[in-house]
């Protein structure tokens, strides 16, 4: 792969993955929790979005597995339940998981700015204790 | 249980969906990386020279997602829940810490996991779909707000 398309691939994918955020409303905390609130008024919207991105998302992949042998699933562990539910806590209480935060921090936000901050904090913590045993997981 | 079909997006949904997808797809194609954000961005801060060029690119890319799409609102909005500064914080602070042990987010375990069939990745999703639906419950629950 030539140099300028080993940029320019990943540069498009994440434009255009911020694109279908913005689009999505996913970037809306509020819309997020609406989602997350099954029992009050609830807005099933953003269960489309991960319908719409499987849609499109699944043929791709499964083709490309055809062609070359996946990687293979690691197991189900501790740590990757634990670190769901904490992430799920989250993403309830600020409507923010870390696509739509990166990308409302990129259009200016304060309030994401400050969310992501405190989710790299989160990261370097998680980087440290536990990268380890992640990296051979 | 009562749907809020007053706010019901189904065309804007599937339609952004159906660019994430796009997006996962053409990162995965092209160079067989999942476009996974807790992934991508904290990599990126673990410092790791490997793989630092296409996950900055990507980045920047999603960075300026909110600065190329003319007339959409760019901003998040209020959260429906009132969200102070030390929520905010310790929101942030336990996503960016379950995401790294978790290996993934919505995107990487949610879009790129479930796609490539794979169990871990459901089981992820489970857990952090049930957590934020309960977080949410309780927000609700306290704010006093009528369901």
């Amino acid at each position: 792969m030539s140099r300028l398309l080993a940029w320019l691939l990943p540069l498009v994918a994440g434009l255009l993955f911020g694109v279908g955020l913005i689009v999505s409303e996913m970037v809306a905390p509020a819309k997020v929790q609406a989602f997350l609130d099954v029992g009050g008024r609830w807005d099933p919207s953003l269960a489309l979005v991960m319908g719409g991105a499987i849609a499109v998302a699944l043929p791709v992949f499964q083709l490309a597995r055809r062609r070359r042998p996946p990687a293979p699933h690691g197991p189900v562990e501790g740590r990757l339940i634990v670190g769901s539910v904490l992430f799920g806590i989250g993403w309830g209480l600020s409507g923010y998981c870390p696509g739509p935060a990166l990308v409302v921090a990129g259009g200016g936000s304060g309030e994401a700015l400050g969310y992501v901050v405190a989710m790299g904090l989160g990261m370097a913590l998680g980087n440290r204790y536990g990268a380890r045993e992640l990296r051979r997981a | 249980m009562t749907i809020d079909w007053a706010h019901f997006t189904p065309l804007a949904s599937l339609g952004g969906g159906a660019l994430i997808g796009l997006a996962a797809g053409i990162l995965f194609i092209g160079s067989r990386r999942i476009a996974g954000i807790s992934g991508i961005f904290g990599e990126v801060l673990s410092g790791a020279r490997d793989g630092m060029g296409w996950r900055l690119a990507f980045l920047a890319g999603l960075l300026a997602a909110p600065w190329v799409v003319p007339g959409l609102a760019v901003g998040g909005g209020e959260a429906r829940f009132g969200v102070s500064w030390p929520v905010l914080f310790v929101a942030g602070l336990l996503t960016g810490y379950g995401t790294r042990i978790a290996r993934g987010c919505t995107s990487g375990h949610g879009v790129c996991g479930l796609s490539r069939l794979s169990p871990r990745s459901l089981v992820a999703v489970l857990c952090f779909m049930a957590s934020g639906m309960v977080t949410v419950t309780v927000l609700r629950l306290l704010s006093g707000e009528a369901s």
